[in-house]
C-alpha cells in the first residue's frame, strides 16, 4: 500500500473559459480522515475545479499540493498515480462494454504489451467489491444496469485503480431517498481509511456526510467552515448570496375537465426494450401532476410519445377526448401542446439559430409571422424583442444566436415561445435542470401562473422538492408504469422513496 | 476582446489557409518538377488575359454555379450532395430524351420542355438518396457517390444504345454520342460560346435567396439542417425537407447539365459532366453556401478549371493539379473554419496577447 | 457451367482482397469514432505509388520481388501519413469528417493522378506478383482451384482477419479504440489519450487502405489508371456498416460484394449479350441496397462515431 493521503491543498487555483471565470482564486483543504462538501449553485465552478483536481483540466494558475509537495498532473493518469479517484456525476462509463472491460480501461496493471490480462482484471473487481461491500455483477454490460448500480460499479473501479482520495460529484441525484440513505452509511464507512471531497447542492446530504464545508458562487470561495458549526439554512443562505424562497403552490385542487389522459399506453425504448408498460395517467386542466421517479424509468419516452415523437405500440392518449397517439408532432402541436423538452440545446432551440428565429420556431408559417409562404421579418422581430424582455432573457439582441447563451436564458427563450403559443397543457422535462437559484424560481413562477390560468402540466422532475413544491398531484414512475398516484397532502419523501424504489403499497 | 482583435483573428487565419492552400499545391508540383510560380500563374491569371478565354471560364462558371446553389440548399438543409455528376449525367439523358422524342415542336415550347426534362431527370436522381436519407437513415455520402457510378454506367449505355446518332452507326466508327440535337432546344449565344445560360444562373441565385432566408419554406429547410432534432421537436417535418432539399439539389445538377448541353455541346456525348458535380462541393463551401458567395467562387473555380486545361501544354504540368486542389481547398475550408469558430482558441490567445502587452508596458 | 462458376468463386478471394484491407483498416478508424471517407484517395496514392516502385526498378520487365515488397510497404507509409494527415484534421482541428473526407478522397485520388502522368505517361504493366500453389491442397478438384492457388498478399490479408480480431478484442490497445470511439469522455477520464487513439487508429486505417490499393496495381491489375479504384473505397466503406464493424462479418462482405463484381468479367469474358454496363453497376446497386437494410437502428455502431472530441466542451 502506498501512502496515505495525509492532506491535500489547491491553492490560488484560477481557471478561465471563454467569456466566463469559471474559478477565481479559489483555496480549498482536506486532512486525513476528513470530508469536505464543496457546495454551491448550478454554474459555481465545484465541477470545474474537481476537473482541475483530478488533471482534466489545466489551470491557469495556482497550484495544487497532496503532503504538503506540489504535484503537477497532466492528465487523469497522473491523479490516479497520486491516488486521487473521482466519481463523475454523469457516469463515465462504455455502455457496450462490460463492468470488467470498463475497469480495465484504467487497470494498467493488467496491460501486457501484446494481451490484456482480463482475469487479473476480474479478480480485482471481486476482491474491491466483496471488501467494501459493493455487490457488482464484473460481466454485466452496463447498458444492462440500473442507475443505482452504475454507481456502484464506478465506486468499485475508482477503488480498483488504487483510489485513497475520492471525490463525488453530485452522487446522490440520481438515486432514491433509500438509496441515498445507503449511500452516505457506505461512505461514512469508508471514511476510516478514505478522506472525500463531495460535491452536492442538497444541504441535508451536507449536514449528513460531511466534517467540513467550503462554499463557491460565481467561481468564488465565499465561504468556508465546520458543517457542524452552522445550519442548513444558514448554509443555504450562503450559497445563493441571498434569502430565496421558492414559489409554492398553494391552491386548491383542480376540479377542471380531464386535459390529457394516457390508458395503457405501451412504448419501446431505442434498445427495444418495453419503455412503458400499460401506463395509464389523467392530468385535469388547471392542475400540475409532478412525475416522480429515478430516471430511466420511461420519463423520457413519455414524454417523447405523447409529443408524437415516438411510436407508440398499443393504448391511448387522449387530448381533450382526441385521440393523438401516433399523430405527428406538428399535429399534436397545432392541437395545443406545448412542451419543453429534457435537453434543452439539442431539442428546444436551434443553437445557431437567432433567438427571433427559435421563438417563430413552430409558427414560421402561421398568419400571424408570415404572408403566404413569405416571412415578415418586422413582426418577427417586433414580437421577439418584447418577448425577450418580458421574460428577462438577458442577450445583446435578438439577432444572438440561441446557443451562446447560458442555459438558464435557452430555457428562458423557451418557455417565452411555448407559453406566447398559448398552449392549452403543458408536458415540461427537467425543467429547471442544472440552472442557477434566480433562474429556477423563475421558471417556477411562470409555471404555476400557467397552471392558475386553468391549464394542467405535467411536470418531468428527477427533483423531488420541485415535485413536491409545485405539484397538485405527484405520480410515480417505475419501469414504465404508474405505481401511484398521491395527492398533495398524502406525499412525504419518505413515501415517494419507496414507491420509486418500485415497492408497491398495499392499498 | 476587442472588435479590432477578432477581425485581425480572422484575417490571420484566412491568410494562413490561404498560404496552407497554396503550401500543399505546391509540395505537389515541386515533385513534378514544375516551375511552381509558372503553374499558378497559368491556372489563376492567364485566363484573365484574352476576352477569349474570359468568356471560357464564364461557360465553366455557369454549370458550377448552378450545381453550388443546389448542393448549397441541401447542405443548409443537412444533407451533403456529393451526387451532383451522376444528377448531372442524368438530366443531360432527360435533356436529350425530351429533344430527340419532340425535334418539331417549336423552340418556345420545347426548350423549357427540354430544360423542364433535365430537372426532372436529376430531381429523381437526388429524390432517391434523400428519401433513403429520410426514411432509413442511409448516409447520403455513400448512396450519392455509388449513384455517381450507376448514372455514369447508364449514361454510356444510353449513347451507346438507344440514343446512339443513327450516322455514327452507318459509319461505323462506333463514338458513343447522340446525333446534333434539334436547334428547337439550342439556348442562344453572347458571344463566343458563352450562351444566355448566365442569366439563368444569376436568376436561380436570387430565387434561392429568398427561398432559403425569406420564406418559410427556407427557415423550415435551414432549421431541419442546423439541428435535425431541435426542428423535429419544434413541428418540422425534417425528413419532408431532407427529401425535398434534396430534389431541388438533383434538379439543379440537372438543369446545369440541360444548360450545358443547350448551350455548348448541343449533342449528348461522352465526358460533358467533367467533374462538375465535384467541383460543385468545393464552389458550393468556398461561396459560404450562400448563392451570392456562390457567384464570384463558381467564377474563381471555373477560372481554375479552365487554367488547368492551360496548364499541360504550357507549364507541363497535368490538368489533374485541379482536382488536387479542389481536395486541398475543401479541407482548408472546413478546417478554417472550425479555427474560427473555437472560441477557446480565440480567448486563449488574446489573453496571450494580453500579457505580452502588459510585459511590454 | 461448372467451370463458370469455379472460375468467379476462384477470383473471389484474390479479388476480395482490395476491399478487405480497406474495409478493415476502415473498421478500425470508425470503431476509434473517426469516419474516413478519404479512403478512395488513400487507395488510389497507395496504388499509384506500389505500382511505380517496382515500374521505376524493372521498366515495366521483370523485378526482383522485393520491389514489390517495397511498393507495398511504401504503400502502408504513404497510407499511414495521409491517416496521420486526416488524424490533424479531423482530430486536431475537429473538423466535419464527412466533408473533410470527400476532400481527402481528391486530394488523393488528384494527387495520384497528377504523379502518375508525370513518373509513368499512360498504361505500363508491371509483372506483378505470381500465384503460389499450396502443395496438395491446390490440388483437390475445384476446391484447390478456389482455395489453395493465390498470390501470396491475398494469403496474408486473409491470416490479418483474425489478427484484427485480436487487436481489437484481445489487446489493450484495442479496448482503448473502442472505448475512444464510444464513449471518449469516460475513455478520457480513465487517463487515455483520446486524441492519440484516434491519430493511431487513423494511421493503421491509412496504412490497411495503402496496402489496399497497392495490391489492386502490384497484385491484381499490375497496372495503375485512374480509374482503377473506381468506388472500391467508398465501398469498403459500406462494408463496415454492412458488417457491423466486426472483421469475420466484413469479410463476409468483402466476399459477397466481389461475387458482385467479378459478375462483370464473366459477362466480359464469356461474351454473354448481356449489357456490360448493367454488370458493372451491379456492385454499386447492392451497395445502397445492403445500406437500406443495415442504416436503421445501428445499436452496435460506435456511438461518437463522426463526433470530434473536446474535453473542455461539455455537452
Amino acid at each position: 500500500m502506498e501512502d496515505k493521503i495525509r492532506s491535500l491543498r489547491m491553492e490560488h487555483i484560477s481557471k478561465r473559459f471563454p467569456g466566463v471565470l469559471a474559478s477565481d482564486d479559489i483555496s480549498i483543504s482536506v486532512g486525513e480522515g476528513e470530508v469536505l462538501a464543496l457546495v454551491g449553485e448550478n454554474g459555481a465552478g465545484k465541477t470545474t475545479l474537481m476537473n482541475i483536481l483530478m488533471g482534466l483540466y489545466q489551470p491557469d494558475e495556482g497550484r495544487i499540493l497532496i503532503n504538503d509537495e506540489e504535484v503537477r498532473f497532466r492528465g487523469p493518469e497522473d491523479a490516479f498515480r497520486a491516488g486521487l479517484g473521482m466519481v463523475h456525476q454523469t457516469y463515465m462509463l462504455v455502455p457496450n462494454m462490460t463492468v470488467t472491460e470498463n475497469i480495465a480501461l484504467g487497470y494498467k496493471a493488467a496491460w501486457k504489451p501484446f494481451r490484456l490480462d482480463m482475469k487479473a482484471v476480474r479478480d480485482r473487481v471481486v476482491e474491491i467489491s466483496s471488501r467494501y461491500g459493493l455487490a457488482v455483477n464484473p460481466d454485466a454490460y452496463i447498458w444492462q444496469l440500473s442507475v443505482g448500480e452504475q454507481q456502484k460499479v464506478e465506486l468499485v473501479k475508482t477503488l480498483c485503480l488504487g483510489a485513497r482520495f475520492l471525490i463525488l460529484d453530485e452522487p446522490t441525484s440520481a438515486l432514491t431517498p433509500q438509496e441515498v440513505d445507503e449511500l452516505i452509511v457506505l461512505l461514512h464507512k469508508m471514511t476510516e481509511e478514505l478522506s472525500i471531497i463531495f460535491i452536492s447542492h442538497k444541504l441535508q446530504e451536507v449536514k449528513a456526510l460531511s466534517n467540513k464545508v467550503t462554499i463557491l458562487r460565481h467561481g468564488k470561495v465565499v465561504f468556508s467552515g465546520n458543517t457542524d458549526d452552522y445550519s442548513s439554512q444558514e448554509i443555504a443562505a450562503k450559497m445563493t448570496g441571498h434569502e430565496i424562497i421558492l414559489p409554492k403552490n398553494s391552491g386548491s385542487p383542480s376540479d377542471g375537465p380531464v386535459a390529457l389522459s394516457i390508458k395503457d399506453l405501451v412504448v419501446m425504448s431505442d434498445r427495444k426494450t418495453v419503455a412503458l408498460d400499460h401506463l395509464s395517467l389523467d392530468v385535469r386542466a388547471g392542475e400540475i401532476i409532478g412525475l416522480a421517479g429515478v430516471s430511466g424509468n420511461g420519463q423520457r419516452e413519455l414524454a417523447e410519445a405523447i409529443n408524437g415523437l415516438r411510436r407508440t405500440e398499443s393504448g391511448s392518449i387522449s387530448f381533450f377526448g382526441k385521440e393523438i397517439s401516433n399523430s405527428t408532432p406538428h399535429g399534436i402541436i397545432e392541437a395545443g401542446m406545448g412542451y419543453i423538452p429534457e435537453e434543452r440545446n439539442v431539442e428546444g432551440i436551434v443553437p445557431s439559430f437567432s433567438i427571433r428565429e427559435n421563438l417563430i420556431l413552430k409558427d414560421s408559417d402561421s398568419p400571424q409571422f408570415s404572408k403566404g409562404v413569405f416571412l415578415d421579418s418586422r413582426k418577427i422581430e417586433s414580437t421577439a424583442s418584447s418577448l425577450v424582455e418580458r421574460f428577462d432573457v438577458r442577450c445583446p439582441g435578438t439577432a444572438t444566436a440561441a446557443g451562446s447563451l447560458s442555459g438558464g436564458n435557452i430555457q428562458k427563450v423557451i418557455l417565452a415561445r411555448e407559453i406566447e403559443r398559448r398552449p392549452k397543457f403543458l408536458i415540461a422535462v427537467y425543467p429547471t435542470r442544472g440552472l442557477d437559484m434566480g433562474a429556477v424560481e423563475f421558471i417556477h413562477q411562470k409555471l404555476l401562473a400557467i397552471r392558475d390560468s386553468g391549464i394542467g402540466i405535467l411536470l418531468i422532475s428527477e427533483e423531488l422538492d420541485e415535485i413536491m413544491d409545485l405539484s397538485d398531484r405527484i405520480a410515480v414512475i417505475y419501469k414504465g408504469s404508474i405505481q401511484r398516484v398521491l395527492s398533495k397532502l398524502e406525499a412525504t419523501r419518505e413515501r415517494l422513496g419507496i414507491l420509486m424504489a418500485g415497492v408497491r403499497e398495499e392499498s | 476582446m476587442t472588435k479590432g482583435f477578432r477581425l485581425a483573428f480572422r484575417a490571420v487565419v484566412v491568410l494562413l489557409a490561404i498560404l496552407a492552400t497554396l503550401l500543399m499545391a505546391s509540395v505537389i508540383l515541386w515533385m513534378i518538377g514544375a516551375d511552381v510560380a509558372a503553374t499558378f500563374y497559368t491556372i489563376c491569371f492567364e485566363p484573365l488575359t484574352r476576352m477569349l478565354h474570359i468568356s471560357e471560364v464564364l461557360i465553366r462558371a455557369i454549370p458550377l454555379c448552378i450545381i453550388a446553389i443546389g448542393i448549397s440548399v441541401a447542405y443548409r438543409s443537412g444533407i451533403i450532395n456529393i451526387g451532383a455528376e451522376g444528377q448531372m449525367a442524368m438530366g443531360i439523358l432527360a435533356f436529350t430524351g425530351a429533344a430527340l422524342a419532340f425535334p418539331d415542336v417549336p423552340r418556345p415550347l420545347l426548350l423549357p420542355l427540354a430544360l423542364l426534362a433535365s430537372m426532372i431527370g436529376g430531381g429523381v436522381w437526388g429524390f432517391i438518396p434523400g428519401i433513403l436519407k429520410a426514411r432509413l437513415n442511409v448516409s447520403e455520402l455513400l448512396s450519392t457517390v455509388m449513384l455517381n457510378y450507376i448514372a455514369a454506367q447508364f449514361y454510356s449505355l444510353c449513347l451507346r444504345t438507344i440514343y446512339l446518332d443513327p450516322a455514327e452507326q452507318v459509319d461505323g466508327t462506333g463514338t458513343p454520342q447522340s446525333m446534333r440535337l434539334t436547334e428547337n432546344v439550342w439556348l442562344g449565344r453572347i458571344t463566343g460560346r458563352l450562351h444566355f445560360g448566365i442569366l439563368i444562373a444569376l436568376v436561380l441565385a436570387v430565387l434561392i435567396f429568398i427561398l432559403m432566408w425569406k420564406t418559410s419554406i427556407g427557415f423550415k429547410m435551414r432549421a431541419s439542417g442546423s439541428c435535425a432534432r431541435a426542428a423535429r421537436y419544434g413541428g418540422i417535418s425534417v425528413g419532408f425537407y431532407v427529401a425535398a432539399s434534396m430534389i431541388i439539389s438533383g434538379a439543379f445538377a440537372g438543369l446545369a447539365g440541360g444548360v450545358e448541353l443547350a448551350g455548348v455541346h448541343r449533342r449528348a456525348i461522352e465526358g460533358i459532366t467533367n467533374n462538375y458535380g465535384f467541383s460543385g462541393v468545393v464552389v458550393a463551401l468556398f461561396g459560404g453556401l450562400h448563392p451570392f458567395g456562390i457567384i464570384p467562387a463558381s467564377f474563381f473555380f471555373g477560372l481554375m478549371i479552365y487554367g488547368s486545361t492551360l496548364a499541360p501544354s504550357k507549364v507541363g504540368v497535368p490538368a489533374n493539379i485541379v482536382q488536387v486542389m479542389q481536395g486541398i481547398i475543401i479541407i482548408v475550408i472546413v478546417t478554417a473554419q472550425m479555427v474560427l469558430s473555437n472560441a477557446y482558441l480565440q480567448d486563449r490567445i488574446w489573453r496571450k496577447y494580453q500579457a505580452l502587452r502588459k510585459k511590454e508596458a | 457451367m461448372l467451370d463458370i462458376i469455379t472460375n468467379m468463386l476462384s477470383m473471389c478471394i484474390p479479388f476480395s482482397v482490395a476491399l478487405l484491407l480497406a474495409s478493415i483498416g476502415e473498421m478500425f478508424n470508425q470503431r476509434a469514432g473517426v469516419f474516413n471517407l478519404g479512403c478512395e484517395g488513400v487507395m488510389a496514392m497507395g496504388a499509384f505509388i506500389g505500382m511505380l516502385i517496382p515500374f521505376m526498378a524493372g521498366g515495366g520487365g521483370a523485378v526482383s520481388e522485393w520491389y514489390n515488397l517495397l511498393g507495398f510497404v511504401a504503400a502502408a507509409v504513404l497510407g499511414a501519413l495521409f491517416g496521420l494527415f486526416f488524424g490533424l484534421v479531423t482530430v486536431t482541428f475537429r473538423a466535419p469528417q464527412g466533408i473533410a473526407g470527400i476532400g481527402l478522397q481528391m486530394f488523393g485520388v488528384g494527387t495520384a493522378g497528377t504523379l502518375f502522368r508525370h513518373f509513368v505517361g499512360g498504361t505500363q504493366s508491371i509483372p506483378g506478383i505470381p500465384d503460389i500453389d499450396i502443395p496438395v491442397l491446390s490440388r483437390i478438384p475445384v476446391i484447390g482451384d478456389i482455395f489453395f492457388s493465390h498470390n501470396a498478399a491475398a494469403y496474408l490479408a486473409y491470416l490479418f482477419i483474425p489478427v484484427a480480431w485480436y487487436i481489437l478484442f484481445r489487446t489493450p490497445w484495442g479496448l482503448k479504440v473502442r472505448a475512444a470511439g464510444t464513449s471518449p469522455r469516460a475513455a478520457d477520464s480513465m487517463g487515455i489519450n483520446v486524441s492519440r487513439v484516434r491519430y493511431e487508429a487513423l494511421m493503421l486505417g491509412g496504412a490497411l487502405a495503402g496496402l489496399a490499393g497497392a495490391y489492386l496495381s502490384i497484385a491484381q491489375a499490375k497496372m495503375f489508371s485512374d480509374t482503377l479504384i473506381s468506388g472500391r473505397g467508398f465501398i469498403a466503406v459500406a462494408l463496415v456498416y454492412f458488417g457491423h464493424w466486426h472483421p469475420a462479418q466484413i469479410m463476409g462482405g468483402a466476399l459477397l460484394f466481389t461475387l458482385a463484381q467479378t459478375f462483370q468479367t464473366i459477362v466480359q469474358s464469356m461474351g454473354i449479350s448481356f449489357p456490360y454496363e448493367l454488370a458493372v453497376m451491379l456492385p454499386y446497386i447492392l451497395v445502397i441496397v445492403v445500406l437500406s437494410f443495415t442504416s436503421r437502428n445501428q445499436i452496435t455502431a460506435p456511438t461518437s462515431l463522426g463526433k470530434p472530441f473536446n474535453r473542455e466542451i461539455r455537452t
